[in-house]
């Protein structure tokens, strides 16, 4: 809809998988997984209503559909949001709440090493204006923290991270979630 | 790289560095496919955001007020940005003047999220721009030609909108400046790897630079229009051209009807390439923002920089 659509897709592209962009409810019938990008969380949600794609997006994500969520995709995928708007929905396809622009403006965004829980190596992530999880509902497991906040969360086939994994070469997250969608 | 002194609500990780190119660039990605509006008071900034804007650019007058007022024009009060600030969940980004390295501390102490080294305010430097890899908040800057915009990125810009002509309600020139980028940009992926020396000679642009553009056939920072633009139709026509998102100044809040072409741009800049949807858009928006001649004008901002 909006923000950084191409970098995920480049990166799809490289692990042989085929993007589709989103744009229309015909479009969204036709994907076997979605990636909700970074962008803002705001203007999504409002794009998602005037689209005609906030029904269906709700339709396929109660049946399971595979979804990845980065920043402001986490944020539309949560179940509550913190500081966020009155008007501004939460999909509610993973159980957590999200406080947004939690890590602070532009002048405190950051990158950083992580710890993340199945990869070997650490994963250097990248943090713009974002959100962090403030609690987390039964089910839904942590991968990884920033200062005790998670900021990597998954519960089933929905994987949602606070940072840009599309903003980097490393592949890895892209990886684990083509994997969850099967 | 200048690092930051402190870091009031980021991490306390060890390896955590603010104001890094990635990070800079990084939130003009986020604000692609989006549509970032001109407002002066709070009041705008709400209709903006509700609007579904991606960023507010705060400032004191709309480029429009300020060509027909004349006089100097400068950064905006920083008790009104904060007001803007105070009612945005958006990004707010604000402008200082060409070369004025105080004006962009000064915003930068504010904390604003993007500045936009701006010829629409009146230079303070006819000769330099800022240095922008010496601040933590990033920085957006005009061009006219390919040229301009890599000198821009050769002194830190994380952004480029091509210029157009601010507060004139007419696209011609955006459409002119972001013809002149894409089309040099495509004839440099084109050339011999020996030729783009002679290109960085004509550009008056750095030779690493050129030959990042030669590599990767984009700029190396995210390509954004301004100036100009007013109607939903001008917003996707600058998309169709190859921009990855619009500025919209004077053209919302001149208008008859404000909230709703706010609305309509934002859906026209999204759905770019769908002339069904784009007429669904442009339909019943009131008067739009009455438009000047280029040759009538007695000051040209796109001419100011260097």
């Amino acid at each position: 809809m909006q923000g950084a659509v191409r970098p995920h897709a480049r990166a799809i592209e490289a692990l042989d998988a085929e993007p589709v962009t989103v744009r229309t409810p015909d479009q969204l019938a036709g994907v076997d997984s979605l990636i909700v990008p970074g962008g803002e969380s705001t203007t999504i949600s409002k794009l998602l209503d005037s689209s005609g794609l906030a029904g269906p997006l709700a339709a396929r994500l109660a049946d399971g559909l595979p979804v990845l969520g980065t920043c402001a995709g986490m944020i539309v995928l949560a179940s509550e949001v913190l500081d966020g708007r009155a008007d501004q929905r939460a999909y509610g396809a993973i159980d957590l709440t999200v406080r947004r622009n939690a890590f602070g403006r532009q002048v405190d965004s950051f990158e950083a090493d992580l710890d993340v829980t199945g990869l070997d190596d650490p994963y250097h992530a990248v943090f713009i204006r974002a959100p962090f999880v403030e609690a987390v509902g039964d089910g839904v497991e942590v991968l990884a923290s920033v200062d005790g906040h998670p900021v990597l969360c998954r519960q089933g086939p929905v994987l949602v991270s606070a940072f840009h994994p599309e903003l980097t070469d490393d592949l890895r997250l892209h990886e684990l979630f083509l994997a969850l969608a099967g | 790289m200048a690092e930051p002194t402190t870091t009031p609500s980021g991490p306390e990780t060890s390896s955590a560095r603010t104001g890094t190119p990635l990070v800079k660039r990084g939130l003009a990605e986020m604000l692609k496919g989006g549509v970032i509006m001109d407002v002066v008071d709070p009041a705008q900034a709400r209709i903006a955001e509700d609007a579904g804007a991606v960023a507010v650019m705060a400032l004191e007058r709309v480029p429009s007020d300020i060509r027909r007022d004349g006089g100097v024009a400068r950064m905006s009060d920083p008790e009104m940005i904060e007001g803007i600030k105070e009612v945005c969940t958006i990004p707010v980004m604000a402008k200082a003047r060409i070369g004025h390295f105080v004006e962009a501390q000064i915003l930068e102490a504010l904390g604003v999220d993007y500045v936009d080294e701006s010829e629409v305010l009146t230079p303070a430097d006819e000769a330099h721009h800022i240095d922008k890899w010496a601040f933590t908040v990033p920085f957006v800057c005009g061009a006219t030609n390919l040229g301009e915009a890599l000198r821009r990125i050769s002194e830190g810009a994380c952004m480029i909108r091509s210029k157009g002509e601010a507060g004139t309600g007419n696209v011609v020139e955006a459409v002119r400046h972001l013809r002149s980028i894409t089309g040099d940009i495509r004839k440099i992926t084109q050339a011999d790897p020996a030729e783009l020396f002679d290109w960085a000679k004509k550009l008056q642009a750095p030779l690493p630079l050129v030959q990042e553009v030669h590599e990767t056939g984009e700029l190396p920072v995210p390509l954004f229009c301004a100036g100009g633009l007013a109607i939903p139709a001008d917003a996707a026509l600058a998309m169709q051209l190859g921009a990855q998102a619009v500025f919209v100044g004077s053209g919302i809040f001149k208008s008859d009807d404000p909230p709703a072409r706010a609305k309509a741009i934002v859906e026209a800049t999204t759905h770019y390439d769908d002339p069904q949807m784009l007429a669904k858009v442009s339909r019943g928006l009131g008067g739009a923002m009455p438009g000047l001649e280029i040759g009538g004008l007695e000051t040209t901002f796109a001419d100011r920089g260097w």
